[in-house]
């Protein structure tokens, strides 16, 4: 009953959203009931999903979108956004020199929070754009089978670290002053 | 000096940025570098930085993610609500927060008090001064 009046305050600020779209030829005289095919794929908005969805399927099929037809775009939600996953991404990216496959692994608690940090990360450490991204794979990965160090360093039950450094910020925008009357107390 | 408040799970913290100002939230698990689960009795968990969040010193016994009803339960054992309003942190934020909620008759009793206070303060003193100088 609680389900559906709860706020999810963390989903709205998404970047990228999953869609899951289905799409076939057209059926011709040739072939009255064309192979239908789905892709589940990552864009900021439906509109883009559809053209990812042909320029993917161009590649795989003889299809364009001049000679198809999207049967149905559906945005993909996540089922337990309050349970904490290992999310392993695996991608194709172009660097300044060519193609190059990646896997990386992120730990979150939606599949669309990872993605969004994985194409922040390959900004920030490789340069690379958004759209000289395709995500091969992804999946949840158990925590026995993660690969990094830095996803599992997190896996531990008793898990105890102090917060050395603390930020003193006003609690909202508009108390902001360029000028402080004393020096912050910058211990926990 | 050593560090007294550790992130971990069961420790209780203040959030004092964004929407959920000024809430008690525990932290149930953490996700990573910069971001924990947090849960409270009356909210839907969620994730949270910890820029955003004050730790204090109270610390409840909880496995990690907690069913909601777990939770609750541990907080009324280790009795949450009444050591932080009785800690000196927690009391002076029901002080600031009467404090901005008084309307100007409000203000004005308060004023009166302060002025009957002074007044009283002065006399003691007043006869403090003089057994002093006799």
């Amino acid at each position: 009953m609680k389900l559906f009046s709860r706020r999810r305050f963390d989903m709205v600020a998404f970047r990228f959203h999953q869609y899951q779209v289905v799409g076939r030829a057209l059926p011709t005289a040739a072939d009255e009931h064309p192979k239908i095919y789905r892709m589940k794929l990552w864009a900021t908005n439906e509109v883009r999903a559809k053209s990812k969805f042909w320029y993917f399927l161009r590649k795989l099929k003889k299809v364009k979108k001049s000679n198809g037809q999207v049967l149905a775009i559906n945005e993909i939600f996540e089922r337990k956004p309050t349970k904490i996953k290992n999310y392993g991404i695996w991608l194709r990216y172009q660097s300044r020199t060519g193609y190059h496959n990646m896997y990386k692994e992120y730990r979150d608690t939606t599949l669309n929070g990872a993605v969004e940090q994985m194409y922040n990360e390959m900004a920030s450490r490789h340069r690379v754009r958004h759209h000289c991204i395709q995500i091969i794979k992804t999946a949840t990965i158990p925590s026995k089978l993660c690969k990094r160090e830095s996803t599992k360093q997190f896996h531990d039950s008793k898990i105890k670290f102090p917060l050395v450094f603390k930020k003193v910020r006003p609690p909202t925008r508009k108390l902001k002053t360029t000028y402080k009357a004393s020096r912050p107390n910058l211990f926990m | 000096m050593p560090f007294k408040r550790y992130v971990e799970i069961g420790r209780v913290a203040l959030v004092n940025y964004g929407k959920e100002y000024g809430r008690l939230v525990v932290i149930v698990d953490v996700i990573d570098q910069n971001r924990a689960l947090v849960d409270a009795p009356d909210m839907v968990r969620g994730q949270m930085n910890f820029k955003r969040l004050s730790l204090t010193d109270i610390k409840i016994d909880i496995p990690r993610v907690p069913k909601k009803k777990t939770l609750i339960s541990a907080m009324e054992a280790a009795d949450v609500k009444n050591k932080w309003e009785n800690s000196s942190w927690g009391r002076k934020l029901i002080v600031q927060k009467r404090r901005a909620s008084l309307n100007d008759f409000d203000r004005f009793k308060v004023m009166l008090a302060k002025i009957k206070r002074g007044g009283a303060i002065r006399q003691e003193l007043a006869k403090l001064k003089k057994e002093n100088a006799a």
